[in-house]
């Protein structure tokens, strides 16, 4: 059987042998390359429809294959396959209601023109005039057409105060979904650990979901992060999912203020290694600030998470000032 | 020969061992401060690539790859006491996948290969 290629305007029938990449250079494409032995991922691409084989996706994370995405190095179809180009095009969303969930966040929820097929966890961008912002969904398809977003009013920030004060049926774009940090199927029976700070609880509180929908009944931690007590929001939601047998733990975890029964008062990354030393074999969910996600993804491979278990969603602000070198040395 | 890529079994097999060793190259404390600012995704694609090259799997390699990746890092300082922990945790990694001590020694020599290209120095005559 003949392999076909096509993406955006190329098309074109592979020779005896030729790999998906080298079918796309020779056919002019710009695609980035080193190993050429399904190594070094640099050529990675996402297949829309037709079948890459396995070998192209061998190495990658759940996640990615179940997106599509792929080596096309190690690319020798049998059939037709469609690769991605470029961005995809954005669907319009009327705003049905803002609510205020916590100090300085609040909860959006938006109508889509048309259904969206997302796995939650997963983000949008927002588009509104020139400003695109991306927010993870704390939604799921399973629940309805509308999807929520958990969202940080900064004091300078345009789209998060547009969005605060927009009132009922406002317009806005968006696009996506896009993002690798949601539940896979595939083994039920396996920890999961969620640890996120500040709005990052929305797409934990996704995924918790999620994966509860899906069956899973290995234990679940959720330990959610903030500067201070007050800042924890979706409390009565969270705590009404723990049931008594111990398969739900849900932990919050402040900076500062006092103890009690499920608040811990300490670094998140201090508390979370206490609470969980060791993590071999536990599938993980980190989200929040870069600085925050990275470290905790070290430390939680460091405790034993194998690095493909390890999902994380880095939230960048826009809002900030340009970054300031760091004095730090390596 | 069957390459010991191919006996440990293969791209499967290196995933685990990345695992391994990446861990061990991160918990020590002389080699960790190196590893502070990188994405661990793409550390651990390169990782695996040397991983399928010391263990004679198809990848492509070559010294003058070695002399750039590791050019910001020789600038800092690094020098064989580096290279040899690294080595070190290399044979620790195949020891932990049951790999016996004749074939570790075979990996340590390709690995030794590269040693004057990492260190940037010019090669041993």
């Amino acid at each position: 059987m003949t392999g076909r290629i096509r993406r955006g305007s190329l098309d074109l029938v592979l020779e005896p042998g030729e790999t998906a990449l080298e079918g796309l250079l020779r056919g002019g494409a710009a695609v980035p390359s080193s190993c050429r032995a399904g190594a070094c991922q640099a050529c990675m691409l996402r297949a829309v429809s037709g079948d890459p084989g396995p070998a192209a996706q061998q190495g990658l994370a759940p996640a990615l294959r179940e997106q599509g995405w792929f080596l096309p190095c190690m690319s020798r179809p049998t059939g037709e396959l469609v690769i991605q180009e470029g961005p995809p095009p954005a669907i319009g969303a009327s705003i049905a209601d803002v609510t205020e969930v916590g100090p300085a966040i609040v909860r959006v929820r938006l109508e889509p023109d048309e259904d969206l097929s997302y796995r939650p966890g997963q983000y949008v961008q927002l588009i509104q005039g020139e400003h695109v912002r991306a927010y993870s969904l704390a939604s799921s398809p399973a629940e309805g057409r509308a999807l929520e977003l958990h969202v940080r009013v900064h004091r300078l920030g345009r789209m998060s105060r547009w969005l605060a004060a927009a009132a009922p049926g406002t317009r806005v774009g968006l696009r996506g979904p896009a993002g690798a940090c949601f539940y896979t199927e595939g083994r039920p029976d396996q920890p999961l650990l969620l640890v996120g700070t500040g709005t990052g609880l929305a797409p934990l509180r996704a995924i918790v979901r999620d994966a509860r929908r899906r069956g899973h009944t290995g234990p679940i931690a959720l330990v959610h992060g903030a500067r201070d007590t007050a800042g924890f929001y979706l409390v009565d939601e969270l705590q009404g999912m723990v049931d008594g047998t111990g398969n739900f733990r849900y932990v919050r975890c402040a900076m500062s203020g006092e103890t009690s029964e499920d608040v811990e008062i300490g670094d998140l990354g201090a508390v979370t290694q206490r609470l969980f030393p060791s993590l071999k074999g536990w599938r993980v969910f980190l989200c929040g600030s870069p600085d925050r996600v990275n470290a905790l993804k070290k430390q939680c491979f460091l405790r034993g998470a194998g690095l493909k278990d390890i999902s994380a969603d880095a939230f960048l602000t826009a809002e900030m000032p340009p970054p300031v070198r760091s004095a730090r040395g390596p | 020969m069957t390459s010991l890529y191919d006996e440990l079994g293969g791209a499967v097999a290196i995933d685990a061992a990345v695992d391994i060793f990446y861990r061990k190259v991160m918990a020590d404390a002389k080699l960790a401060p190196y590893f502070d600012d990188v994405d661990m995704e793409r550390q651990a694609a390169k990782q695996k690539a040397f991983l399928t090259m010391v263990t004679g799997g198809p990848a492509n390699y070559s010294g003058r790859d070695m002399r750039r990746a590791h050019a910001h890092l020789v600038a800092e300082g690094i020098d064989d006491s580096h290279f040899d922990a690294v080595v070190g945790h290399l044979a620790g990694t195949l020891k932990e996948l049951g790999v016996d001590d004749a074939k570790i020694a075979r990996v340590g020599a390709v690995a030794e290969s590269v040693r004057n290209d990492v260190l940037g120095r010019s090669p041993a005559v």
